[in-house]
């Protein structure tokens, strides 16, 4: 029985009578869609998993003071001895600039310093950073423990803790005097989860005090080793560091402190994986440009081995607007077929590569990873449609007469 | 078997232009059809008799001249319109059947009544215009590659009616069947132009032509 639309009867029939080769053409659409929506689901997700271990801290402008020579990137205490050596801080009316050029932005004023450390008979150096209590949870997350509170207590860095045996309650001396009665010392009182690469401060294999502790053990009240600003809209990043630079490098040949922020790496890292992704997903298309010239192969066949059958069509009254249609729709229930096939395969393909290659599939069932596989199916079967154009133009343009001819 | 005629030929030229000279297959050709006509058309190969029922037949335009079917003249009519006139004023049976392959009996007959009401047809019409041309419901499934020439010429002139055409044009419909079958054809288009259609058809069998009213001699392009 004719079911639906009677050209879309024939053109499944076309396809059900020549099965081999029009599955044999689906299959370098499935192969194409497969290769360019498997790359776009791996970009995705290298992109998205990437930017997200970059992005913390990404929202951290970092003030230090100007030492007149280029620190790296990287600027913090944890780069070196480097603050030993200077006696440059950020001073008690830099700070309060900062803050009233930051707004409702959090400021955090941190001390650092390098020290050794003493645990039991172990002895090692950590740096020691010295926070506001109340805004400790603003730049780390203590895994364990309680938060910072005052006195004695400190937080550890997840490495620090692991390669000294600290748990809660153990206790740990700094400097390097031999006399216990005078000496510093500090209890664990929480453990800090692990950080991993970080612009903020790299915590992971240091000891934070209060800001209390911290001047009471090394002095230096007011004059601060960085100021971090978090901004709470990253969009806003570049106008906080322009406003922080005009206001405390003003009238300075020298500037008086180096601003910085790791947003712009982040946005070049970011289009970098983009390009790269595209890069491959072009080569990925290649796959997909000869699978378009299969099944315009297989549509010219089709309509050459069709054509007295078009010349009965249109002599007994078919539009040539309706012989077009046939021919298109062939070539979409191929590429409807190659595609959906393809589609279903990729998810399971990109899965597995964004395993292999990326190694976190946490952002795999996102959109922003998933929509690449309706995306390329749609492309599938766009370019499905695309070759058969020319096909179902030359078959609805035969003359009936000369069609009516053909053996 | 009067009136105004359902198909006029005024003075119809075809030319071929072919790359070592133009062919003229229709030279001035002008010839009324009148309504219950049963017109044989005859004449020897090349003569120009196939040229003239494509005219007829809407599948070309001529060259001079005009073709009017049912008074409306096809050199004004664009393709659509001409495709349109096909399927509804004109029922086409071929010598090779020309069924569509993909479909089965039931479905070549039903095509060119989805191709004009552009809706499934009512299953009783199609068996009743199958009965009446001696194919029966278990016949009805099979693709035309399962049946014998009679029984796909029988379908194709259940597809050529199922639109109710005023015309039925027959090009060597008995051709390709042995005279038995033919001749059970051919008594089957009288009952059909007994009932009021129009019939032209070609052949070049004698035999065939003696069911036909009138014999039209083609030779050379020009009616003899």
């Amino acid at each position: 029985m004719i079911g639906m639309d009677i050209f879309t009867s024939l053109a499944f029939r076309s396809v059900r009578l020549h099965l081999l080769r029009s599955l044999l053409a689906a299959l370098g659409i499935v192969i194409g869609v497969i290769a360019i929506t498997t790359l776009g689901i791996m970009g995705a997700n290298l992109t998205l998993s990437v930017s997200a271990q970059l992005s913390r801290g990404a929202n951290v402008v970092t003030v230090t003071p100007y030492t007149g020579g280029g620190r790296g990137f990287m600027v913090g205490p944890g780069g070196g001895g480097g603050e030993a050596n200077t006696n440059l801080n950020i001073t008690q009316s830099q700070l309060q600039d900062i803050e009233q050029v930051a707004g409702s932005n959090t400021v955090i004023p941190i001390y650092a310093t390098s020290d050794q450390i003493t645990v039991g008979p172990s002895v090692g150096r950590a740096t020691i950073y010295g926070l506001p209590p109340d805004k400790v949870s603003d730049l780390l997350t203590v895994s364990e423990g309680t938060p910072l509170r005052g006195g004695e207590g400190a937080l550890v860095g997840a490495t620090l803790s692991s390669d000294f045996d600290l748990t809660i309650g153990s206790r740990i001396k700094l400097g390097s005097t031999a006399n216990n009665a005078t000496a510093k010392m500090v209890r664990v009182s929480g453990i800090l989860e692990q950080q991993g690469a970080s612009f903020s401060i790299n915590a992971d294999r240091a000891i934070i005090v209060t800001d209390k502790y911290y001047t009471a053990a090394y002095g230096g009240s007011g004059d601060y080793t960085q100021v971090q600003i978090i901004v709470n809209d990253l969009s806003q990043i570049g106008n906080v560091i322009n406003n922080t630079d005009k206001r405390l490098n003003r009238n300075e040949k020298i500037p008086a402190v180096r601003i910085s922020s790791p947003s712009q790496f982040l946005s070049t890292v970011t289009s970098t994986l983009g390009s790269i992704t595209s890069f491959m997903t072009m080569l990925g298309a290649i796959s997909l440009i000869v699978a378009a010239v299969s099944i315009f192969n297989v549509m010219i066949m089709s309509v050459s081995e069709r054509v007295r059958e078009i010349g009965i069509l249109r002599s007994i009254g078919t539009r040539r607007s309706e012989i077009r249609k046939m021919f298109l729709y062939e070539a979409f229930i191929i590429g409807f077929i190659g595609a959906g096939i393809g589609a279903l395969l990729s998810v399971f393909s990109g899965y597995l590569i964004v395993l292999a290659i990326v190694g976190n599939t946490t952002y795999f069932f996102t959109p922003a990873s998933l929509i690449f596989v309706p995306q390329g199916m749609f492309i599938g079967v766009a370019t499905c449609v695309l070759s058969g154009i020319y096909p179902a133009w030359r078959a609805s343009d035969l003359d009936p007469i000369e069609a009516l001819r053909a053996e | 078997m009067s009136g105004d005629p359902v198909i006029s030929l005024v003075d119809v030229t075809k030319v071929y232009h072919m790359p070592a000279e133009d062919v003229v297959a229709l030279d001035h050709v002008t010839l009324d059809i009148r309504r219950g006509d049963f017109i044989a058309i005859m004449g020897p190969s090349g003569s120009g008799k196939s040229t003239l029922l494509n005219q007829i037949g809407c599948l070309d335009r001529p060259t001079e001249g005009d073709v009017l079917i049912n008074g409306r003249s096809i050199r004004e009519m664009n393709d659509n319109e001409l495709t349109d006139l096909r399927r509804d004023t004109l029922g086409y049976i071929f010598q090779t059947f020309n069924l569509i392959p993909l479909l089965t009996a039931y479905e070549n007959v039903e095509y060119p009544l989805i191709l004009r009401y552009k809706s499934r047809a009512d299953p009783g019409k199609i068996y009743e215009l199958l009965r009446q041309v001696g194919i029966d419901e278990a016949l009805a499934i099979h693709t035309p590659a399962k049946l014998s020439g009679g029984q796909q010429q029988r379908v194709a002139i259940a597809r050529a009616l199922v639109n109710n055409p005023d015309i039925l044009l027959c090009d060597e419909p008995t051709g390709n069947l042995d005279s038995k079958t033919g001749t059970q054809i051919m008594e089957m288009l009288c009952s059909f132009n007994e009932k009021g259609k129009t019939i032209i058809m070609v052949t070049h069998d004698t035999r065939i032509a003696g069911y036909a009213h009138e014999t039209i001699t083609i030779r050379d392009g020009k009616i003899a």
